[in-house]
């Protein structure tokens, strides 16, 4: 047989028209599946102990949307701390000079090997072990001093316990997300003659960003739900803390544990489709086509269906 | 007398207890084309990096336009340079690699302007000037907006000598530009290159392209185990090699 070069003028053929493979399995376990979610949401609607009127009643009651409120704050305030410090320990942890990498080891051993809860409460209760904090010459004269009962108020307790935790873990996404940038990055930026402050800023931080967003984003719904925690300070202003104490007071925990899980819910869906976009944001040149959006798989389907 | 652009005296080199420079001695003057040919493995891309202080010299001397790179001299002694005045001193010296190194965050034309806007602190309105005429000048006035991934090899490597041409060298290195890319690829790049030669630019060529050398080197140096096994104009090298291992590598790539 012989190639010769097609002329195009015979046409394309006609477009194949292929019989689907069948997946019968799949449709056992969708019945299956469908009998099962029947019968639990049928449980949840005509078991009283539910008690949905009562959810709906408190939801949105102001004692609840202030405590959805301060979770929020405590959320993205111990990120911020968290993710400052991470990739400054990161960048300690990388630096040539071992007090500094010696010292972000030290600090990620301790932060990341001891449990957040127990942090939180160390925390509230340093204000008693250092009720006068002072800053000068040590066992010398004193030139600056804070009454800690106001510096260490629970709030603040709260932020360094969940963000100081964080920044520990932080630090190690930081770092791998650094590592994970080709060294032919550096020499090019080194060759421009950049800094090495600047070639991290410019060219490395941006790279690993890809590797850095997506678990900084778990971190982030993870945090959301740890802030609960805060109870070991105590601090009552918070969602769940809150949530509880209506439950206490109206003899009915139980709904109002779910109600708590049901706003969580919301939250952290809310911080999904975030972190969706930013992810997307990110994979900048280092995809040819970014993933696309829901709207856009939209249209692309109404158009399709509009040509069909 | 203005010094030479580049000197090196017995130059050495060491990785651990390997010596991969062994003695070199090269002399590059203002505007002239050095290439530089051998196998690999031979401390080329070693020897280039030493020029702008990627590697440090262990022992002799290399200086570019008549200062010592990486070091100080006080006395009889020499002092480390502070990073600071070795990024100084790199600033004048472009260089382009194997593997063109763009950043794949940046378009084409924000490659060419980072050097200037994040080390010069020029504004960004100057970078913009400059780095449009550069990209036209390789060829790529169209391409400014794109991304490395959606450029091709050969037009990727001429952002590439943009973006160092871009921070104004006096120098430019360039180590295997085009063993990376494509055959029908080569020529695009080795144009750009001749151009620049042309212009008067001071050039350090790695390369296995012998028709490019031998058009637009000034000089040739076999460089081979650390050492340079012959050195002369590219036709008299090429026409009549002395050293057998010279003879045995241009069989390979002519
Ligand atoms: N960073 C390094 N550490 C250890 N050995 C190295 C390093 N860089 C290069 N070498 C060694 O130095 C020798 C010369 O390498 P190179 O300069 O890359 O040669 P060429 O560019 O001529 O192929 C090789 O044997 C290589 O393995
Ligand atoms: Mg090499």
């Amino acid at each position: 047989m012989s190639a010769h070069a097609s002329s195009g003028v015979t046409g394309r053929p006609e477009a194949i028209r292929a019989v689907p493979v069948r997946h019968p399995a799949r449709w056992v376990g969708s019945v299956a599946i469908a009998v099962l979610v029947a019968m639990f949401v049928n449980s949840l609607l005509t078991n009283e102990n539910w008690n949905w009127s009562l959810i709906g009643e408190y939801i949105f009651s102001a004692p609840v949307v202030k405590g959805v409120g301060v979770t929020l704050l405590l959320t993205a305030l111990s990120m911020v701390i968290g993710l400052v410090l991470g990739v400054l320990l990161a960048i300690m942890r990388l630096s040539p000079n071992p007090v500094l990498s010696g010292t972000a080891w030290v600090y990620i051993w301790v932060f990341r090997g001891t449990p957040v809860y127990v942090q939180l409460f160390l925390w509230a209760n340093i204000i008693a072990l250092y009720s006068h904090l002072s800053l000068g010459v040590p066992f010398g004269p004193e030139l600056l001093s804070f009454d800690t009962r106001y510096l260490i108020a629970p709030f603040v307790a709260a932020l360094l316990g969940l963000g100081l935790n964080e920044g520990a873990y932080m630090a190690e996404i930081v770092r791998s997300g650094i590592v994970s940038v080709e060294e032919g990055q550096t020499e090019a930026a080194t060759a421009i003659g950049m800094s090495r402050m600047q070639t991290l800023r410019r060219v490395i931080l941006p790279q690993a960003m890809r590797v850095i967003v997506p678990p900084t984003g778990n971190e982030t719904i993870s945090m959301l739900k740890t802030t609960s925690l805060v109870i070991a300070i105590p601090l009552s202003t918070e969602l769940f803390f809150q949530a509880s104490a209506v439950g206490n007071r109206i003899f009915q925990p139980f709904p109002m544990a779910i109600m708590a899980s049901v706003w969580y819910l919301a939250l952290t869906s809310v911080l999904m489709v975030g972190q969706f976009y930013l992810e997307r944001h990110y994979a900048r040149g280092a995809l040819r086509d970014l993933p696309l959006t829901p709207v856009q798989k939209l249209r692309r389907r109404l158009r399709r269906r509009r040509s069909a | 007398m203005t010094p030479p652009m580049v000197l090196a005296e017995n130059v050495h080199k060491w990785f651990g207890r390997i010596e991969v420079l062994r003695g070199i001695d090269l002399e590059v003057a203002n505007g002239e084309v050095l290439c530089i040919v051998g196998p690999s493995g031979g401390g080329k891309s070693t020897f280039l990096r030493c020029i702008n202080h990627l590697e440090r010299v262990d022992a002799g001397r290399l200086s570019v336009a008549g200062r010592l790179v990486g070091y100080r001299e006080k006395g009889d002694r020499l002092h480390e340079m502070h990073d600071k005045d070795v990024a100084a001193q790199r600033r004048d010296i472009g260089m382009v690699f194997q593997r063109f190194n763009l950043f794949p965050h940046m378009t084409a034309l924000q490659n060419v302007m980072e050097g200037p806007i994040t080390v010069k602190r020029e504004s960004k309105a100057t970078a913009r000037a400059r780095a449009e005429k550069l990209l036209a000048r390789v060829g790529l006035a169209d391409r400014s907006a794109m991304y490395p991934n959606q450029l091709s090899g050969g037009q990727q490597q001429r952002v590439a000598i943009a973006r160092a041409l871009a921070m104004e060298p006096k120098l430019m290195l360039f180590d295997e530009p085009t063993s990376a890319l494509d055959p029908e690829l080569v020529g695009e790049v080795l144009d750009v290159m001749k151009q620049l030669a042309e212009d008067g630019m001071t050039m350090i060529v790695v390369t296995h392209e012998i028709g490019f050398a031998r058009e637009v080197g000034d000089q040739l140096v076999f460089m081979v185990d650390g050492v340079i096994a012959e050195a002369g104009t590219p036709r008299e090298v090429i026409a009549n090699p002395k050293n057998p291992r010279m003879q045995d590598f241009l069989r390979k790539v002519l």
